[in-house]
């Protein structure tokens, strides 16, 4: 095994042996962002392409949240929810849904018995309509927000809401394991159309709250 | 490369065939049709495509122009973070090495991500001869897999088939793999897509071993990234006891902050999306959350023998977006299964040939398998010429000459079909370097024209078949132009 290391390692050293090695540091000429836009408009913008990808929008103060909550997973029929260990526990004040806690014990098979779940997010990105989860207390592990069929995600406006790609890379710590989501589960293997409602949830709420 | 595609008929053979498929031919115009216009419409929302497309490039390239120092970097990173890395310079290597890692956890099946690698090296059939069962998990490769069929798109291997062959396919074949296709199942997309969600879900709950690839490693991190849709990505990658990713050596990158520009340019070139619904990074493991046991393949099989050739190493910057398959004149017509590979298009016409050599008739004819009309390095996110590329390897396949083949230097010889073009080009060289004899030939020619045939006899015949020759004029231009002065005295 070692072996094969060296030689691949010996290849790539004799495939370059003629090659200038000193090329500089790469140009990076493209956008931090597309756009200058007010906070408000960025909020607008991730509610649009959220949407667009499917995803159901909703909006309210941090006082509505917990009757929202309560409104969503009943309007769904959830019998029971997954709480991710560090939740806000008001945000559930609106329900008497039966929580389930999600422990290092549980199996796929348990969690697929589960209705919903409800998280919050690390950052989600406004120019693509994506939310990133880092498994935060918060947010749990990465199994929860895939194997219930409903997620109802949390995302605090403005603080958790960038303009683009390369700004949440920049909040975003590497070493956790991240979830990149827009928009519910989706395919285009069918004719290279999008369908939307495959493996992960297929229903994603998305709260901005603030 | 592994043989996968053993005893494939050069490309002409198995075009010659498809083009006659009308039901393939509609299926391939309508999908790629579908996705050309919306790839350009999701382009065209970013305005600084042209910069990120360059900035690709340029990471790309730095990135193989130091191979050897990121792959350690890479390599020291997973380790500290909890992975092990394997190296396999060819498919039968990294077949065993995954064999073997599968055996030790003691299960006889895994389920699978989407990867190129893997079909690559052909691990499902190795490890299907090794007693292990392997899932395809994504929709296109289960059609593909159910139906015994061979891939032919590089995003969505099951391109060539229409809803209602999809339908038939799980109708008859499910039930073989685990759970039914439902009653009375019909063909609309959303119906289909339920019942891939219904045969697998047993199949990921149970899972205790997962494989993958990768479309980026990040060097300074160790960070794994996988771009999916379905969320079959993220089952595989999080509810397995042990996830075993093989990657090819040019899928790293040297920074975090590079992904910046590949998150931007993947989606919108592939299914062009602002973003694709799930994309997953890991380092290593972490604890309680995930796989505990994680092992990195890395792969050769062709890769450092395509990085020593200078104009060819710029077919390892693909990021395997398969935009250039959706706008290809020649793709939409042959469809996937003519090249032979489980690299089809464009970019498997440069990627094919240099990564298992030119030494098989499908291998040497693939650069010959495009009109080199560009369309394809219009599209590319990393802006690899493909055309010149093509025109470089024709040029190998005819004259020979000096290629890396398994770490060694050697020197191929002219491909012997090739003999007759050879011919022609030397006599044609000589003509022109004797201007009497020219003279005279063209007289000779011109005189002669009523006698000429339509097409051209013996090795020419393959030549003619798809191409007129050109009538030959009543007299020679150089003839025409002295009699006239140029054109000066009048038209004729």
């Amino acid at each position: 095994m070692s072996g094969s290391r060296e030689r691949i390692l010996g290849r790539v050293r004799r495939a370059l042996a003629d090659a200038p090695r000193d090329d500089g540091p790469v140009e990076r000429g493209y956008l931090r962002r597309h756009g200058e836009r007010t906070v408000e408009e960025t909020v607008a913008l991730l509610a649009e392409n959220l949407a667009d990808y499917r995803a159901l929008v909703h909006r309210c103060t941090p006082d509505e949240l917990p009757s929202l909550i309560g409104r969503l997973l009943a309007e769904r029929g959830s019998a029971s929810v997954l709480v991710p260990p560090g939740l806000d526990a008001s945000w559930l004040a609106g329900t008497d849904v039966a929580r389930v806690a999600d422990r290092a014990g549980s199996t796929a098979h348990e969690l697929d018995r589960v209705d919903s779940v409800v998280t919050g997010c690390a950052v989600a990105v406004a120019e693509t309509g994506t939310l990133v989860l880092d498994g935060s207390p918060d947010q749990g592990r990465r199994r929860i927000t895939l194997v219930p069929d409903h997620h109802v995600c949390v995302v605090r406006v403005p603080d958790q809401v960038v303009s683009s790609v390369p700004e949440a890379l920049e909040r975003l710590d590497p070493v956790r394991p991240l979830t990149w989501i827009s928009g519910p589960s989706a395919t285009s293997d069918i004719e290279l159309d999008r369908v939307e409602g495959v493996h992960g949830p297929r229903t994603l709420e998305v709260v901005l709250v603030g | 490369m592994s043989g996968t595609f053993v005893g494939m008929p050069a490309f002409p053979e198995a075009a010659q065939d498809a083009v006659r498929d009308t039901t393939l031919r509609g299926n391939l115009r309508h999908a790629t049709h579908t996705i050309r216009a919306k790839r350009a419409k999701a382009v065209a929302e970013v305005s600084d495509w042209a910069a990120l497309r360059e900035a690709g490039r340029r990471i790309k390239d730095h990135t193989l122009l130091h191979l050897d120092r990121y792959l350690e970097q890479l390599e020291a990173a997973v380790t500290a973070a909890g992975g092990t890395v394997h190296w396999a310079a060819d498919a039968e290597e990294a077949n065993r090495i995954v064999a073997r890692l599968v055996r030790e956890t003691g299960e006889s099946e895994v389920v699978k991500v989407k990867s190129m690698a893997t079909q690559e090296i052909g691990l499902n059939e190795a490890l299907e001869a090794e007693g292990i069962r392997a899932y395809e998990t994504d929709l296109a490769e289960l059609i593909v897999q159910l139906g015994e069929d061979r891939p032919s798109h590089i995003l969505v291997p099951a391109i060539h088939r229409n809803r209602g062959e999809i339908r038939d396919v799980f109708r008859s074949r499910m039930g073989h793999w685990g759970r039914p296709a439902p009653e009375g199942l019909t063909d609309t997309p959303a119906e289909l897509a339920e019942a891939a969600r219904l045969h697998l879900r047993e199949k990921f709950l149970r899972a205790k071993v997962g494989i993958s690839g990768a479309n980026f490693m990040v060097a300074e991190t160790g960070t794994l990234v996988v771009v999916e849709s379905e969320g079959n990505g993220r089952m595989c990658l999080t509810l397995p006891e042990t996830l075993i990713s093989v990657v090819g050596i040019e899928k790293v990158v040297p920074s975090w902050r590079d992904l910046e520009v590949f998150l931007q340019t993947l989606p919108r070139s592939s299914t062009a999306e602002r973003m694709n619904p799930y994309t997953s990074t890991w380092t290593g493991t972490t604890d309680g959350d995930g796989p505990r046991v994680f092992h990195l393949v890395l792969l050769d099989n062709g890769r450092t023998d395509t990085l020593a050739d200078e104009v060819g190493r710029q077919a390892l910057r693909c990021i395997r977006c398969s935009a250039c398959l959706n706008v290809c004149p020649v793709y939409e017509r042959a469809g996937g299964h003519a090249y032979g590979s489980v690299y089809p298009g464009p970019i498997g016409a440069i990627l094919s040939p240099q990564l298992r050599g030119t030494g098989s008739a499908i291998d040497a004819s693939l650069p010959y398998a495009s009109s080199l009309c560009g369309a394809c390095y219009e599209v590319c996110p990393v802006a690899i010429d493909i055309p010149e590329v093509l025109v470089h390897l024709r040029e190998r396949v005819a004259q020979g000459g000096p290629v890396t083949r398994e770490g060694n230097k050697v020197v191929l010889k002219p491909a012997a079909g090739h003999g007759a073009e050879r011919a022609a080009m030397r006599a044609a060289r000589w003509a022109f370097r004797h201007p009497g004899a020219l003279r005279a030939g063209q007289r000779l020619a011109s005189r002669t024209r009523r006698l000429h045939p339509r097409t051209l006899p013996g090795p020419g015949r393959a030549w003619t078949g798809s191409r007129d020759l050109p009538a030959v004029p009543p007299e020679p231009f150089r003839d025409w132009w002295q009699r006239t002065h140029g054109g000066q005295d009048g038209a004729r």
